[in-house]
């Protein structure tokens, strides 16, 4: 090799250099968010901690995002990292290794990992409401969970079939009653519901729903409206469960005192950047956008209305768990049987598995600071989605 | 030399231009329901969601990105993209060339070391990429050495490394082990040392098995770049586009092909600077062999 000289090495050179250019370039900023230090001087300790989200940057974690923005964390003296999530990320496990002190998940799923031994507790249940739809056309023949029978039903899986399949159960429709013997695994776009490969399409209100209604109709040429649709919405057939939780670390809360004052500490700045989010929609969603989605901006607006929806008006303050719609979630997981015959739960979870101490502190701080945490006069604004969500 | 270059050009553009045409001729003809046989679809459906025209898909790269104020231009957003994963891509087959090549001298050196680590080499293979991908995020995230922190883009580094170095290891193997045994005993003749055999004889001709070997891994290290970002998350390449954009595949389809156009943009690039490598260790090429 010694020999290589002239023309050729210079060429091998130029090859190399290329190679270490590009390698430098990837060190490059990552897409996570810390709080940046606003004018005012912070008091000088704030303690770190991060949180896990279950997807990409968008306005489904609006609270979160103006929380950050707005500098309500860096009040309640946390140094706020926000973790967004991806395909294969499970925020349960991310929150067990101990890569994040706080996790984003719907319930459901994260009762099944409790009963396989995660210690983890449901510290704050954000969304009051579940946003998961069935949506199928208005020509269809659907209009309840009951007519689904014979059709062909789309689900992404992955624990987001629980409130379909317990809807199904609930009308006596079972999984071999669909066209095709189970469910249809569907994408993460509407293609197939309006190729009609897919009858009914799982759509969450915030989400694919909107995706929908940013489509021309080729028959009128216009985009597709809310009357070219039906929706069966789990709210109203009874089977809705909890979904977007803040979840804690189990040992550590009864350990570290400190972990538990932050667990206190980043409820309440998460609950004052929902009621932000509730009072400016539009803000919440430019926030969102900011910290770097490139979902359009009429669609970010209307994720942030529908989240809203979700959360307010509050029954018995932002983030306080309902004993009932918590035992009705655990009831359904105890009851509700996938396509591989299985329960996502055999026995009731432990008392750990969700606690009020730390929301009804947070909640009980701001009330006294004369936050409005009931949200009780909310109403949504009214979204125009353009085509494309742009 | 300057008139094949030429029409080594022309045939590129012809070839991007065949391609277009294939494109735009089956979306002309092609029904829209797509050509089905029995139940299954056998060509795409030709609407507009599923296929757009390529000129919309052109177009598209020269609006923002979106609506919102200070939103990049469409294909300035994917250039950047395109570079952050380019970059990552480049370490992983940088890290995955350097540890097959080390893996071979090892093999070729022992015996003993080649049949114990070379099932283990096909094995890695085996297992799937989206299995470690959060696994590797997951031990990352542990390492924490003085002032230094493991970051998400040093996973997607690793796990693009660990598709590049397999063809490596393979085929440096195989080259090592070409030279005939005539030469070898020249060499044991003059008294050379396994060193001396290593830098004058087995490395020189492993050159014809390792260009190929190079190449492959190159493209294996943005494969397995694009996917380690779409599964773990990392944030600013050309895989988080992907899924981002995912979202608008009904209402803005041209808009999900920018990062497609992007990916094969790194695919081009890094196999030119192979060729440059190629290029310099003209030398030593003689047939080259297929890996």
């Amino acid at each position: 090799m010694a020999i290589m000289r002239g023309r050729a090495s210079v060429m091998t050179a130029v090859a190399a250099a290329g190679v270490l250019a590009l390698t430098a370039c990837s060190s490059g900023d990552d897409a996570e968010t810390t709080s940046s230090a606003s004018g005012d001087a912070a008091p000088a300790e704030l303690t770190p901690v991060s949180v896990q989200l279950q997807w990409l940057t968008q306005a489904q974690f609006a609270c979160y995002y103006s929380a950050l923005d707005q500098g309500y964390y860096e009040d309640a003296g946390l140094d706020v990292t926000i973790l967004p999530g991806a395909v294969d990320i499970v925020p349960i496990d991310v929150l067990t290794s101990g890569s994040a002190d706080f996790a984003i998940s719907w319930v459901p799923k994260v009762l099944g990992a409790i009963e396989q031994g995660a210690a983890v507790t449901n510290v704050a249940q954000i969304f009051e409401r579940s946003g998961t739809l069935q949506v199928a056309f208005a020509d269809s023949g659907i209009e309840s969970a009951a007519d689904l029978a014979g059709m062909k039903v789309g689900s992404w899986g992955y624990g987001n079939e629980w409130e379909l399949i317990a809807g199904m159960q609930a009308s006596g429709v079972t999984l071999e009653d669909l066209d095709g013997g189970s469910t249809v695994q569907q994408a993460f776009d509407m293609n197939a519901f309006i190729a009609g490969d897919i009858d009914a399409a799982q759509a969450m209100t915030y989400n694919e729903y909107a995706q929908v209604l940013e489509v021309v109709n080729p028959e009128t040429g216009e985009l597709y409206t809310e009357d070219d649709l039906v929706v069966i919405d789990w709210n109203d057939e009874g089977t809705a469960m909890l979904q977007d939780a803040i979840w804690a670390d189990s040992e550590r809360l009864a350990s570290d005192e400190d972990y538990a004052a932050s667990t206190t500490a980043f409820i309440k700045g998460t609950i004052e950047g929902c009621v932000f989010a509730k009072d400016d929609p539009q803000a919440a969603a430019d926030i969102v956008t900011a910290a770097g989605s490139t979902l359009g901006t009429s669609h970010q607006l209307w994720m942030a209305n529908e989240i809203n929806k979700l959360i307010f008006p509050s029954t018995s303050g932002v983030g306080h768990i309902n004993e009932d719609q918590w035992d009705a979630t655990v009831a359904m997981a105890l009851e509700t049987v996938n396509p591989e015959g299985s329960t996502i739960i055999t026995t009731e979870p432990p008392e750990t598995a969700y606690s009020n101490e730390y929301v009804d502190a947070a909640l009980a701080e701001l009330e006294a600071d004369g936050v409005d945490v009931m949200g009780a006069d909310y109403a949504p604004i009214e979204v125009t989605l353009n085509e494309g969500g742009e | 030399m300057r008139r094949s270059r030429l029409n080594g050009v022309l045939w590129g553009i012809l070839g991007v231009l065949a391609a277009v045409a294939v494109w735009e001729g089956y979306k002309a003809i092609g029904p829209a329901e797509g050509v089905v046989v029995g139940d299954i679809v056998i060509l795409p459906r030709t609407t507009d969601i599923a296929m757009p025209h390529t000129w919309d898909v052109l177009a598209r790269l020269f609006e923002p990105v979106t609506r919102a104020a200070g939103a990049d231009v469409l294909w300035w957003a994917v250039l950047q993209a395109a570079a952050f994963s380019l970059g990552i891509a480049a370490l992983g087959w940088l890290l995955g060339v350097i540890s097959g090549l080390a893996l071979a001298l090892l093999m070729q050196r022992w015996v003993t070391a080649e049949s114990a680590v070379l099932p283990w080499v096909v094995l890695s293979q085996t297992v799937p990429l989206i299995a470690i991908a959060p696994l590797v995020r997951r031990w990352g995230s542990e390492i924490e050495i003085g002032s230094f922190q493991w970051e998400n883009w040093m996973s997607v580094a690793v796990i693009a490394s660990y598709l590049a170095f397999f063809p490596v290891a393979v085929s440096a193997l195989r080259g090592l082990k070409s030279p005939p045994a005539a030469d070898i005993d020249l060499f044991r003749a003059y008294a050379a040392g396994w060193w001396t055999t290593l830098l004058r004889l087995r490395l020189p001709s492993s050159v014809p098995y390792l260009l190929p070997a190079l190449r492959l891994a190159a493209a294996n290290a943005v494969v397995g770049t694009v996917v380690a970002e779409v599964s773990i998350g990392l944030g600013g390449g050309i895989g988080r586009m992907i899924i981002e954009f995912a979202a608008t595949a009904s209402g803005d389809p041209a808009k999900t092909y920018a990062p497609i156009l992007g990916a094969v943009l790194i695919g081009l690039v890094s196999a030119g600077l192979v060729a440059l490598i190629g290029m310099g260790l003209k030398r030593f090429r003689r047939a080259e062999v297929t890996a």
